[in-house]
């Protein structure tokens, strides 16, 4: 893999892209769909996508409008042109699903991340560390003599980064949210 | 009645709102088998005499009823089974209804909601097991959402393409009492496919039409589902623009068998005009079908020269197997009146020579005769055996079924429909043992008509034990089985594809079927030669009971036309001559 090579659509100056490489004629789709919060409502897109073979690269999913009891799923997506044409209607056809919008193909939108980093590190590695964290926008959200939680909020190839930067000062573990995207400009989807 | 007065009159019990939602939907006919976590409904199906309940023999056969039900009369079938093994057994015939769109509405017991996690006697996870296999399903926690639960499940399963749905209700919740949501009242949620299709994509439909010269009608069971009106507006398309019309295993009916226009089923055993015309055409309209592996054989050789407009309630299925070049999303009916009545408007005009000079080649494909077989004077030529049953039968008021397998295909091939829900046949999910509870549902549904089974000893058996359903409510259904002792289709895939090795594909230690019949309590009729079968025939259609007649048939006839695995449409095979080597190694891992 090409270290330099910036994966499409990456708007940050990362040189990095640690992303497996998307197979010839594949493309990556974040979908945003609109859902009632019903129980099961979850399994039931996950059963879609495993049941039809398609790929999950990130699933986030929360309720965003508790009168409504209406939930947003965010997916990340990877397959060819008509395998996501496909995966957006066999989203759309389900009975919960009030809307389904493919972000990457309206164009315009914003994706953000949130990863916590946890280091363990002593001496110099420390000050590394820290001043690593200055650079990438990181905050510490939890320290100990010698240990720290770094929290970030970003594409999910600065995370990527980030975490990378932090393995030889002594990574422990990760853990991410998946994307949360939304269109930019005035207009909603729902 | 003052307001408090009427509201204490819609107060009940979860059983009683079961029962009284099935009412107010219209349910006449339940099929269904109870259990411990369904006695409270079935308490209430005792106290009453709207909705009649037909006891079955295995869940199994219960959706299958309700398929058979559904499909030849346009209005949901519904199912009432117990919790854990009731469900589990009623998996295959929702999978079944959701492969072929038939609307079914299941109704599943449930532990009560304090036990549900509790791995309790008779509990299974029915919502997780069935969620890939129903439209959608709900579990109802409360007492006082059932009947809204109910009602919705309804909209649902008949809205857009319908398909099975399962609503799973736990003891204590129809126990309980709460209050009744009257069908008006109930919520149908935000659920409501586009029905009618965008006029710029039907302009595009238009144009096509009006410039084919090499057209071909491609209809599928989206004709029958979406009602008579979409099989009337078919015809009418059919014999104003002079087109080809071939059609779907699932839309065999929707384009009457004797009309001009008819080709005869397409797909792997469908006849040679059909495929040679989806194969050369300039225009394909594919009606409610949707580009099936059974219809399209090789997907890079099918259809090369054409384009190609695709009518479906489903957005899902345009672009899935087959790109089209002018999608239109909406219901067949009301899609095909707004094509008519643009086309009409601009002067209903095709095409006429080349059209006409595209007639003379089908006609030359059509003097192939691909469906001749060798006649035998002495064994029974399974194509024989339905030829004589259509002959006799062609102009009764019929509906016909079948069961999985060669002899569906020939009675596809052999058999001719006039009219749309005459005929019920397991086509995505390929059920053996669907025929003989279909056959069932149709009989309830259509009690004065003639109802055969048209079945192969194999598929029959899987779930003959419904024949005591059939005799128990005095249901005529006639049990036709080609009996060649053999899994024919599968013996037939081994002598083409596994060197004739024929294993595990014949019928071992098969039961005495007239033998079988009496100890059911109806009538069995055996027939071996020729020269006895219309008598033999005669005898089954003027019995009035169930019968099961055994037909013995030739054992190693092969079902022709075929298009092998892995090949395109003008590579069929017409006979036994050339199945040497026919299936390439790419084409052996299909199915």
């Amino acid at each position: 893999m090409n270290a330099l090579s910036l994966k499409p659509g990456s708007s940050r100056k990362s040189a990095y892209n640690l992303r497996n490489p998307l197979s010839e004629g594949e493309e990556r789709h974040t979908l945003s769909v609109l859902v009632d919060n019903e129980p099961g409502v979850l399994a039931r897109v996950i059963g879609l996508f495993s049941g039809r073979g398609y790929n999950i690269e990130s699933l986030t999913v929360a309720e965003t409008d508790h009168r409504g009891h209406r939930s947003r799923i965010t997916i990340v997506t990877s397959g060819t042109p008509a395998v996501i044409q496909q995966i957006h209607h066999q989203l759309e056809r389900m009975v919960p699903v009030y809307a389904v919008t493919d972000l990457t193909a309206v164009g315009a939108h914003v994706e953000r991340e949130l990863g916590l980093i946890k280091v363990c590190c002593e001496g110099e590695k420390r000050l590394e560390a820290m001043r690593l964290a200055e650079i990438m926008n990181a905050r510490v959200v939890d320290v100990t003599l010698n240990s720290f939680v770094f929290e970030l909020s970003d594409v999910p190839e600065q995370i990527d980064a980030f975490a990378e930067l932090m393995r030889p000062l002594g990574l422990v573990e990760i853990a991410r949210t998946g994307v949360a995207a939304l269109s930019r400009g005035a207009e909603g989807m729902d | 009645m003052a307001d408090g007065a009427q509201d204490a009159a819609q107060i009940m019990t979860g059983a009683e709102m079961v029962v009284k939602a099935l009412a107010d939907q219209g349910v006449e006919v339940v099929f269904g088998y109870p259990g411990g976590a369904v006695l409270p409904i079935y308490d209430e199906i005792f106290k009453q005499n709207k909705i009649h309940h037909i006891l079955v023999r295995h869940e199994q056969g219960a959706t299958h009823m309700a398929e058979g039900y559904a499909r030849s009369t346009g209005k949901p079938g519904v199912v009432l089974v117990t919790s854990g093994p009731g469900a589990t057994n009623a998996v295959t015939g929702m999978t079944d209804a959701l492969m072929d769109s038939i609307p079914m509405v299941v109704l599943s017991g449930q532990v009560p909601t304090f036990m549900i996690g509790n791995d309790a006697f008779q509990e299974a996870d029915t919502i997780g097991i069935t969620r890939p296999c129903t439209k959608h399903n709900w579990l109802v926690k409360e007492t006082d959402k059932l009947a809204e639960t109910i009602h919705q499940a309804f909209h649902v399963c008949t809205t857009g393409r319908p398909g099975p749905v399962l609503v799973d209700i736990p003891k204590d919740v129809q126990f309980a009492s709460g209050t009744y949501t009257p069908k008006p009242d109930a919520p149908t949620g935000h659920y409501a496919p586009q029905t009618r299709g965008n006029e710029e994509m039907v302009m595009a439909a238009v144009e096509m039409i009006e410039t084919a010269e090499r057209p071909i009608l491609y209809s599928g069971g989206g004709v029958i589902n979406s009602g008579p009106e979409a099989s009337r507006l078919l015809r009418e398309l059919a014999a104003e623009t002079g087109f080809p019309v071939t059609s779907t295993l699932m839309g065999l009916g929707a384009y009457p068998a004797s009309g001009p226009a008819w080709l005869g089923m397409l797909g792997m055993h469908g006849t040679y005009e059909a495929n040679m015309a989806m194969h050369g055409c300039d225009a394909m309209f594919c009606i409610g079908a949707r580009f099936d592996d059974r219809i399209t054989g090789r997907l890079d050789a099918f259809s090369p020269g054409s384009r190609k407009a695709h009518i479906d309630i489903d957005p899902s299925s345009i672009n899935k197997n087959i790109h089209v070049d002018v999608p239109i999303i909406g219901d067949v009916g009301t899609v095909l009146a707004q094509i008519l009545e643009k086309w009409r408007e601009r002067g209903s005009k095709t095409m006429v020579d080349g059209v006409d000079r595209w007639w003379n080649q089908i006609t030359g494909w059509k003097a192939v005769n691909c469906l001749s077989f060798t006649p035998s004077a002495k064994t029974i030529k399974p194509q024989h055996a339905l030829q004589r049953l259509e002959e006799l039968t062609k102009d009764m008021d019929r509906y016909v079924t079948t069961e999985v397998g060669q002899h569906q295909m020939w009675a596809a091939q052999f058999m001719g429909f006039e009219d749309p829900n005459r005929w019920m046949t397991s086509g995505g999910l390929g059920t053996m043992g669907y025929g003989l509870p279909a056959s069932i549902g149709v009989q309830v549904a259509h009690p004065d008509s003639l109802v055969i089974n048209v079945a192969g000893e194999a598929s029959w058996l899987m779930v003959m034990q419904e024949m005591g359903t059939a005799v128990q409510y005095r249901l005529p259904v006639k049990q036709f089985i080609l009996n060649n002792e053999r899994l024919g289709m599968v013996r037939q895939w081994q002598e083409l594809l596994h060197g004739e090795r024929y294993s595990h594909s014949w019928s071992e230690a098969l039961p005495d079927f007239v033998k079988l019949a009496e100890a059911f309590g109806c009538k069995g009729i055996k027939c071996d030669n020729p020269d006895d079968l219309d008598e033999a025939i005669q005898e089954m259609l003027a019995y009035d009971g169930p019968v099961i007649f055994d037909c013995l048939v030739e054992k190693h006839e092969n079902c022709f036309p075929m298009i092998p695995s892995g090949k395109a449409h003008n590579e069929m095979l017409l006979g036994e001559a050339e199945t040497q080597g026919a299936i390439g190694s790419t084409g052996a891992v299909l199915v």
